[in-house]
């Protein structure tokens, strides 16, 4: 070795031999082993005591080791867990939030409900249902170009539950006083007629006189209008055909056709004198696009035909209906094209639970409860996609339009402070 | 769509020693399960014990890790877990781990108040198909913004209930007093945000207890105060507070929940895979609604956002009517989609019925089936059930897709000899399948059809009325 590198060493060694702590940063130590040698102490009652640190270099945990040196030898002694590190000053990483890019490229029909003097009818408005793009309030997707539609259920004889019954007193005995009671006093804009008792299990009340029904509704509301039969797939084709005709240029929705009737033949008149149609599938999304395409073929285009995929009440059913209904939908807008309809639902169905009928007082008021179930069983439905509600409670219908009003709407961002008062505030 | 995991890429992390430990034959047969989800993976106790699989079980848990993380709180018997999705359609596999609902209370109640509302939560029970559905726990807020205050009332509920509960502040002093109560009971901490994260991470790692993370509004500061808590502090126990608007603008936030699960299981991103916590209790704020309105709006902002992937909600009101909807569609939305709702058709006895006892149709919806059973077993009334195979729906809808026919009741009375069975010759119909009692009559020649009620509940009223000993014979032997 050199003289002067000699004599740099030892002075590096007299230094360590003085030092309390040695810190070696950026030495590489190249060898299989590394011994340390201790000089004990002198009094063997008073060990020394060596911490020996080994930290990796990326600041990842290290590990201490206390040695304990006497003359008696050398020993490891365990250390007691370090202190926990003084937090290190930490920042908050700011990351963006990007709203999912979706593989929609469907898009659902539009159909006109009603028809004005100037499209030929005698309504006072119209009313579009359909014509979305994306999943009910996948709002950072769109905004849909029609909210969701509700009516309100007018039956041909008094067939309502009691909290319905008692809201509408003595009209619940004449459709045509129902309809102007559910518009005039209770705000409904469009009316779904239900002619129950033309079902010849239940008045088969004639054709010709389930017209003059008909007739009397339109003169007493000017709201668009469903009208929905007997359910008997025989006797609705003559009452379609003949209330198609006296109804022509009303731009009526006809409720329902289904696959076990003859659909060219219940098709054809509504077809002709320029209606709408509902088709009625249970539960199964074959059967829907079967019907869809049967409805299709028989002359009706897209725009003319809204698909109910049948409602089961909350509690009975509803989640059943609840993924068809989501399952046509994502077809729909994934490309197929027969479900590019609108859908519908009988929400009214919901008074088929026990829990909306119930007079069992410990599950509450049932003036309440019964129209909280009806909207539940919609908003679960309007969830999955559907775009228009026949409903049978004026308040849950009003539910609906709320959501429906809202899409419409500047509505206010969620301020931090309001929101949090959430936890701070008395209520 | 989901991740579908296929078994051997969970088989070689196994210990593969086919101890059956698990309950299961072999260590294939664990992963076959597991990968359908119907065993949890802490059922393996070698894998979790020995500390020869501890990089297997690392890797096992990073491989079946579920988009949203499982996140647990509170103690056992009541732990509930929540998250834990694969999916965000329901249709395309079975929503996991039932949202949890809490009710919240405050310290500045009154003794009296906090109890009642305490025990409504122990004792709320409502029996659905045999099935208990309850609540899951309590959500306690601090209004006073006092720690000794909030802790002490934290201890009183400790003492009312053993059920989980979600301490609510945004104060670390408050959270940390009350922690150094509960602790033990593992509750969920009520929230880090963008002002207070750092302490309140400090407390989920002290005190071992699951947190919130709350970003009102703001889904840009989500992400970063997760991806903050993870990468600065390891936090991986976490569930996400989007914020919930009230009025109108609660369709933002079902928007919003929509579009972050969407983001965390359809884009993967990892820092939005945590259960999604929604408070229905905002309306409660609203100073212009009655009481009865905002416990209707509450009611159905609670099932909107069930709908839409929110893993826990807290709402306020303790009245039963507008609780109920929310606990009903709970147990509905996590049912297993692929299996029908349906029971075996065919005749079914209820007690002991002999040739006097009425005979009931119905169809074999299973809800139906159930609900007719249990109100007249209920009603103490020996009755024979003909159950048709509507396909799994209820009588009201079968009739109306003629799926409950004439032709259908009349073969069944045939095959299943009632002739022979009753003397009486009475076929009770379900009220809903009315218009079918003329087709019926003509069908079964010699027979009576009876039209019953449309609620089974009332079965019993009609019975007591029609069923008389003297034209059908005494109901039993005895």
């Amino acid at each position: 070795m050199e003289e002067h590198k000699r004599k740099a060493f030892k002075d590096l060694l007299n230094l360590i031999s003085e030092a309390e702590e040695i810190e070696l940063t950026d030495v590489v130590i190249d060898a299989d082993e590394l011994t340390v040698t201790f000089i004990p102490p002198q009094a063997p009652q008073m060990p020394g005591y060596f911490k020996l640190t080994l930290e990796p270099l990326t600041g990842a945990s290290k590990l201490e080791l206390l040695v304990e040196a006497s003359p008696q030898g050398v020993r490891l002694i365990s250390l007691p867990p370090a202190p926990p590190a003084k937090p290190k000053p930490v920042e908050l990483i700011k990351v963006k939030f990007e709203y999912p890019k979706l593989p929609f490229k469907g898009k659902i029909a539009e159909v006109t409900i009603g028809a004005t003097k100037s499209e030929g009818g005698t309504r006072s408005h119209i009313i579009k249902v359909g014509g979305s793009s994306s999943m009910p309030f996948f709002l950072f997707a769109e905004t849909p170009p029609n909210p969701m539609v509700a009516t309100l259920d007018v039956f041909d004889m008094p067939s309502a539950p009691r909290p319905v019954r008692e809201i509408y007193g003595d009209a619940i005995n004449d459709p045509a006083e129902w309809a102007r009671v559910a518009v005039e006093k209770f705000g409904a804009d469009i009316i779904s007629l239900h002619l129950i008792s033309t079902d010849p299990g239940i008045k088969d009340t004639p054709v010709s006189e389930a017209a003059k029904v008909v007739e009397n509704v339109l003169q007493a509301v000017k709201v668009p209008l469903i009208i929905g039969g007997s359910g008997d797939p025989e006797k609705d084709v003559k009452l379609f055909t003949k209330l198609a005709e006296v109804t022509a240029g009303e731009r009526i929705v006809f409720n329902s056709i289904t696959l076990d009737m003859n659909i060219e033949k219940a098709v054809k008149p509504i077809k002709e004198h320029g209606h709408d149609v509902i088709a009625l599938a249970f539960i199964d999304i074959n059967q829907a696009k079967d019907l869809c395409r049967k409805a299709m073929e028989a002359g009706l285009p897209k725009n003319r035909i809204i698909l109910d995929p049948t409602t089961g009440a909350l509690g009975y059913g509803i989640e059943y209906s609840f993924s068809i209904m989501e399952r046509i939908r994502l077809s729909a807008l994934l490309g197929e094209e027969v479900l590019q309809v609108p859908m519908c639902s009988a929400s009214s169905n919901a008074w088929a639970a026990r829990e909306a009928r119930s007079k069992d007082p410990s599950l509450g008021p049932r003036e309440i409860r019964g129209p909280l179930w009806e909207v539940s069983t919609a908003i679960i439905a309007l969830l999955a996609g559907t775009d228009l509600f026949m409903m049978l409670h004026p308040r849950a219908m009003r539910t609906i339009r709320m959501f429906a009003e809202a899409l419409k709407k500047v509505r206010k961002p969620l301020s931090e402070a309001g929101y949090e008062s959430w936890v701070t505030a008395k209520y | 769509m989901p991740k579908r995991l296929n078994p051997l890429q969970v088989y070689r992390y196994l210990p593969q020693t086919n101890c059956g430990e698990c309950g299961e034959k072999s260590c294939m047969a664990f992963a076959s399960k597991l990968i359908e989800r119907e065993v949890s993976v802490e059922k393996c106790k070698p894998l979790f014990r020995d500390p020869r699989y501890a990089s297997k079980l690392k890797e096992l848990l990073k491989l079946i890790r579920p988009p949203v993380k499982e996140v647990l709180f509170g103690v056992p018997p009541h732990e509930v877990k929540i998250g834990g999705k694969d999916v965000v359609y329901r249709h395309e596999w079975t929503w996991r781990f039932q949202t949890a609902i809490m009710i919240d209370i405050h310290d500045e109640m009154d003794e009296d108040e906090i109890s009642k509302r305490v025990k409504f939560v122990n004792e709320f029970k409502y029996i659905r198909i045999g099935k208990e559905l309850t609540l899951d726990g309590l959500a306690i807020r601090c209004v006073s913004g006092i720690p000794e205050k909030f802790a002490k009332v934290v201890s009183r509920v400790m003492k009312l209930t053993s059920k989980p509960f979600i301490l609510c502040s945004y104060d670390p002093n408050v959270l940390e007093e009350a922690l150094i109560v509960a602790k033990d009971r593992k509750p969920l901490i009520y929230a880090a945000n963008e002002r207070n994260w750092k302490d309140v991470a400090n407390l989920s790692i002290k005190y071992k207890c699951p947190l919130v993370v709350s970003a009102p509004g703001n889904p840009d500061l989500l992400r970063s105060l997760v991806k903050s808590l993870k990468e600065h502090f390891g936090l991986d126990d976490l569930v996400l507070d989007p914020g919930t608007n009230l009025g109108d603008s609660i369709i933002d936030t079902i928007s919003l929940f929509s579009a972050l699960r969407y983001a965390a299981i359809e884009e993967g991103d990892e820092l939005l895979g945590y259960p999604l916590l929604g408070v229905p209790a905002v309306i409660w704020l609203d100073k212009e609604k009655s009481p009865e309105e905002k416990a209707y709006i509450e009611s159905i902002i609670a099932s909107s956002l069930m709908s839409r992937y929110a893993d826990i909600l807290i709402m306020h009101s303790t009245d039963v009517w507008p609780i109920l909807p929310v606990i009903v569609w709970r147990d509905c939305v996590y049912t297993d989609p692929r299996v029908p709702p349906s029971v075996k058709p065919g005749l079914y006895e209820i007690g002991k019925p002999n040739e006097n006892s009425p005979l009931l149709v119905t169809g074999n919806f299973a809800l139906t089936y159930y609900l007719v059973k249990d109100d007249v077993e209920k009603a103490k009334i020996d009755a024979w059930l003909l159950v048709i195979d509507t396909e799994g729906i209820s009588v009201e809808s079968a009739v109306a897709g003629k799926k409950f026919t004439s032709d259908k009741i009349a073969e069944a009375v045939q095959e299943f000899n009632l002739a022979e069975k009753v003397k009486h010759k009475t076929i009770i119909l379900p009220g809903y399948a009315a218009r079918l009692s003329g087709e019926l009559e003509d069908m079964l020649k010699d027979w009576r059809v009876f039209v019953g009620p449309r609620d089974s509940a009332n079965i019993k009223k009609f019975i007591d009325k029609v069923w008389i000993p003297e034209v059908f014979g005494e109901k039993s032997e005895e």
